[in-house]
């Protein structure tokens, strides 16, 4: 079923409205459980003694939803939407996209129940069992298809810039995914990695870190480069910058993955390689974020009114803040303090919930109306709300997580004259209480925001068609 | 060959391959491509508004 409009193109809109709405719901069902694990650092006795709702098996919940179930919802809607009105044609395959949503939320709603049975496969992001690796390298495949078929029945000559960074992301999160996840299986649901020893931690890595700067950078990048000049109603800064950004992009990150395993069994020369291209990968990710930034050059006044612009500028300003982080942790000397530490908890969250969340939030912002036959969301002054509530949440967040990591790195390495430990491992962790608190009070800040959204998107869709007129500023 | 030469080799060529691209991009004969790649996705913004318009009567 494709929408009856009077333009030229008939678009395929369905899918993109199922993903952008699932894309709000998973956005508070990960958020909340990840604020159920935050409060269970603080009050283990929250497990309830059950097996299901232990930490253990509930985290891996919580980064799948939000990686998987919100992220990927939100390329999946996005990518729909910008391949088929920079294409100006219609989606490939007919009902291949359907089935891509519903293969999708099926993997979703599977992850839901094998992971707090205690179904894992122990690899970090890539947990799922084998029956449900293969339903995601299928559905994967027929969303290749349905985007890339697009784009070769496209009625322009030119492939918009965003549509490069997403059919990167596709690709390379088919190969990572494939290639992290052969196993041998030994039941319905045990399966034994083909890999053994440091290769298995480096194929390990080399997917955890390419999943972080494929699907949630370069994926996220596409999204940037059409909703930030669509929602400030200007050209990109520079498109020839958007040209080397995609490719310096593309052909560094691969390489950064065994900053995760220093002083560890990886070769030594291994590690420095992966040093030395993190540090690299500086340059294509500031030129990116000044690209998208600098966009608003000459509009800045449009963020006194518009606070999805509000939301789009200020994910850029958390992208830059943790591609800057990031090549600063992945120093193997930093990272001696760093690593294990809630340091890269805070890391992590100032690109997720910064970038990734803020920035497919102001997408979505955009979108909704755009899907629902409006001129604007139900209520600009709850996006606004929303937007500071958000902030202000990964602020707490991300403040918390810093001087609770950086404090457990130095209790950690502190010795006493005689060589000593002078703390024990229990020390650091009742030093980390009260930031474990802040971290608390962050996450339901942002998931109260979810919520807001989800209540403004209701309204927006309830509303008679048209009805919300777009308020024009001076 | 020996490894390592074949990995310099690779990387000079990758090296060469990323000079071609930034030239490329910023050469002056690609200035007015880009500059309607750029605003090629703010054009429909007109249409869209009747559009959307119209599509409203019709659902």
């Amino acid at each position: 079923m494709t929408q009856n409009d009077t333009s030229a193109v008939d678009y395929n809109f369905d899918v993109v409205r199922q993903f952008t709405v699932m894309t709000v719901i998973w956005g508070i069902v990960g958020t909340l459980v990840g604020v159920i694990i935050a409060a269970q650092l603080i009050w283990p006795a929250l497990n309830f003694d059950t097996p299901w709702l232990t930490y253990s098996r509930l985290r891996p919940l919580h980064t799948n939803a939000v990686i998987f179930a919100f992220g990927t919802s939100a390329l999946f809607a996005t990518s729909y939407y910008v391949v088929q009105r920079t294409c100006k044609t219609t989606l490939f395959g007919g009902s291949l996209a359907s089935f891509t949503f519903w293969g999708w939320q099926a993997v979703i709603v599977l992850a839901a129940i094998t992971l707090p049975l205690g179904y894992t496969s122990s690899k970090e992001y890539a947990e799922l069992e084998w029956p449900i690796d293969i339903l995601i390298a299928v559905v994967w495949v027929a969303y290749a298809i349905v985007f890339f078929g697009t784009l070769v029945k496209r009625k322009t000559s030119h492939i918009y810039v965003a549509n490069w960074f997403f059919g990167g992301f596709i690709i390379t999160v088919a190969v990572l995914h494939i290639g992290n996840s052969m196993a041998i299986p030994v039941s319905m649901m045990k399966s034994y990695s083909l890999y053994s020893g440091a290769i298995d931690a480096m194929m390990q890595w080399w997917y955890g870190h390419n999943a972080v700067g494929f699907l949630l950078t370069a994926g996220f990048l596409g999204m940037m480069y059409y909703f930030v000049p669509k929602q400030a109603e200007r050209p990109v800064y520079s498109y020839r910058l958007s040209i080397v950004h995609f490719w310096a992009l593309v052909s560094l990150y691969i390489w950064a993955g065994p900053h995760h395993l220093h002083y560890t069994a990886l070769p030594d020369w291994a590690q420095s390689v992966g040093m030395v291209m993190s540090v690299v990968l500086f340059l294509p990710s500031w030129g990116g974020m000044i690209n998208g930034i600098m966009t608003l050059s000459g509009a800045w006044h449009k963020l006194r009114h518009d606070p999805i612009l509000r939301f789009l500028i200020v994910s850029l300003s958390f992208y830059g803040m943790s591609t800057f982080e990031g090549p600063m942790m992945a120093i193997k000397s930093v990272n001696a303090l760093s690593h294990y530490t809630d340091w890269t908890i805070g890391h992590v969250h100032s690109g997720a919930l910064g970038w990734v969340a803020m920035v497919s939030i102001g997408a979505m912002y955009h979108l909704i109306p755009v899907l629902f036959g409006q001129g604007r969301m139900y209520s600009v002054k709850l996006i606004n709300v929303h937007f500071w509530m958000h902030t202000a949440g990964i602020v707490l967040y991300i403040v918390a997580m810093w001087i609770s990591g950086v404090m457990q790195g130095l209790m950690w390495r502190a010795v006493n004259t005689d060589g000593t430990l002078t703390y024990s491992f229990v020390e650091s962790l009742t030093a980390s209480y009260p930031f474990y608190f802040m971290r608390f009070l962050g996450g339901v800040l942002v998931v109260a925001g979810f919520l807001l959204m989800a209540y403004n998107m209701f309204k927006t869709i309830a509303a008679e068609d048209g009805s919300l007129k777009r308020v024009e500023q001076a | 060959m020996d490894y390592g030469t074949l990995r310099g080799i690779i990387a000079v060529i990758i090296l060469a391959l990323f000079i071609i691209i930034v030239v490329w991009a910023y050469s002056k004969n690609r200035k007015s491509d880009f500059d309607k790649a750029a605003n090629s996705i703010l054009e429909d913004n007109h249409k869209e508004e009747i559009n959307k318009q119209e599509t409203n009567n019709n659902v």
